[in-house]
């Protein structure tokens, strides 16, 4: 497998999504170049990250604000097709 | 590797189902239960499209109660949070496009048409790079990194990686196709990363794996 092969499939590969088959030459790839492994393990480290930080703030009195408006949106809109 | 494993169980009906039903029947305590679980992801997904905190809390309230007016018109094929993302998006591009009166405004208006994406940086990170970064640090950097995305990119991600909905579902979501959900999320990843590692990289340079094996880099 050469790296262009290897990179088109990343997705599948970060995502355990091949097929079976194509699983020792994925794996055999990986153990022999260093910078596929890098951008395997990096990209994972990637989404994993984003996973785990809260990088949008939605305090509890926002939340609250927000919630209320939207539940007397939708009662005005109840009674109005009572 | 691990086997993969369906995280759905087959036939049983997902807990939203009989949260619909009872808003059906006139029961708003139950579409207050629904709005309690989505709306913190509703208002993320909204920021991300708009880059707008003021749009993201319209967007939120206006695709909620666009959700419950039209609640009739839900069929069930779909999850209801697959169909609120659906609305939720559409709400954050038509604010857009209020905003920029002049010009259209699409899920594809800054993203390159060239196919493919080659990555240029092999430099390992360090261990555990976040930790070299304190808090509010360490999230400017993930916010700034992921701002710089094309929209198109950026949505994809966030759907997939972080709101964690499927790839069919993302691609429902955004009206897109299954290939081309799969080509933007590839590409949003690779950028990500690629961008991310001018922070967290190993500042000598070297592949720890290398050094791991007891090699030197090997070169492409």
């Amino acid at each position: 497998m050469k790296c262009t092969e290897f990179l088109s499939m990343l997705d599948e590969v970060i995502d355990e999504t091949f097929a079976a088959e194509t699983r020792e030459r994925i794996e055999r790839h990986i153990h022999k170049c260093g910078h596929c492994e890098v951008v395997v393990n990096t990209t994972k480290q990637t989404i994993q990250i984003y996973q785990c930080h809260e990088i949008i703030e939605f305090p509890t009195t926002l939340r609250e604000r927000l919630h209320q408006s939207i539940m007397e949106r939708c009662a005005k809109v109840k009674r109005s097709l009572a | 590797m691990p086997p993969i494993q369906s995280t759905e169980v087959e036939n049983e009906p997902h807990p939203d189902v009989a949260l619909v039903e009872r808003v059906r029947g006139g029961d708003l305590s139950a579409y207050d239960t629904l709005v309690r679980k989505y709306e913190r992801q509703v208002f993320r997904i909204a920021q991300h499209i708009t880059q707008n905190r003021e749009d993201a809390e319209d967007v939120t309230q206006d695709a909620f109660l666009k959700a419950y007016e039209k609640l009739e018109q839900f069929q069930g094929n779909s999850k209801f949070y697959t169909w609120l993302v659906r609305i939720a998006v559409n709400e954050s591009l038509m604010r857009l496009r209020k905003r920029r009166t002049a010009k259209t405004v699409s899920m594809d208006d800054d993203i390159e048409t060239e196919e493919g994406f080659v990555p240029r940086d092999f430099a390992d990170w360090s261990p555990n790079p976040e930790q070299n970064y304190d808090n509010s640090e360490l999230t400017d950097i993930l916010r700034k990194t992921i701002q710089g995305l094309p929209r198109g990119f950026r949505v994809v991600f966030v759907l997939r990686d972080v709101e964690n909905l499927s790839t069919e579902e993302t691609a429902e979501a955004l009206g897109l196709s299954v290939p081309a959900v799969k080509s933007r999320l590839l590409r949003a990843r690779l950028q990500l990363r690629e961008r991310l590692s001018r922070y967290f990289r190993r500042p000598d340079g070297t592949l720890q794996l290398d050094a791991k094996r007891g090699k030197s880099p090997s070169g492409k």
